[in-house]
């Protein structure tokens, strides 16, 4: 079995990349970059080193950032 | 949980919120809006008390020519943010 496939659930996904630099977009369209630093259940996330991208350009950085759960479309690990 | 240990680490992303207490932070809104202000209050809503607060609205201005981006800024001395509106809080960098 490969290491994706033993990660039973989308939570356990979510806790294997913890400290990872991650993408998370947006239902906006606007995404993010960051060091994943902590979720919730709510997907609420703390992210570190954050990169705001619009349209694909650097908007700001944010040296730490909550996000609150109920805009995130999706977390990707980088 | 120890207060000095607890009061300092993020164990879960509202910790950030609550870390900054007392601190001008900066929120982004709903509808191209903007706040910095100092963060009074909180639940686990996002709702949020501010003072002291800045508020940035972004608007687009479409005419014949190229759409031209316009800010404008006011100030309020006190606002109750309800929580759903809430994008993102950013804490002033912690060290």
């Amino acid at each position: 079995m490969s290491e994706q496939a033993s990660k039973k659930t989308p939570t356990d996904f979510l806790n294997g990349i913890l400290g990872q630099r991650v993408f998370v977009r947006l239902n906006s369209g606007i995404d993010y970059r960051g060091v994943l630093s902590c979720l919730d259940g709510y997907m609420n996330i703390a992210l570190e080193q954050t990169e705001e991208y619009v349209d694909g350009e650097l908007r700001n950085r944010y040296g730490d950032a909550f996000i609150r759960g109920n805009n995130v479309l999706y977390i990707s690990a980088l | 949980m120890a207060d000095t240990a607890g009061a300092l680490t993020v164990e879960e992303p509202l910790d950030l919120v609550r870390l900054s207490l007392d601190e001008r932070i900066y929120v982004k809104l709903r509808g191209d809006r903007e706040l910095r202000g100092r963060l009074h209050a909180y639940d686990q809503h996002l709702n949020m008390v501010l003072g002291d607060v800045e508020e940035t609205i972004t608007k687009v201005d479409v005419g014949d020519a190229a759409p031209a981006v316009r800010a404008v800024t006011r100030a309020v001395p006190m606002l109750f943010v309800r929580g759903d509106g809430v994008i993102l809080v950013s804490p002033p960098s912690r060290t």
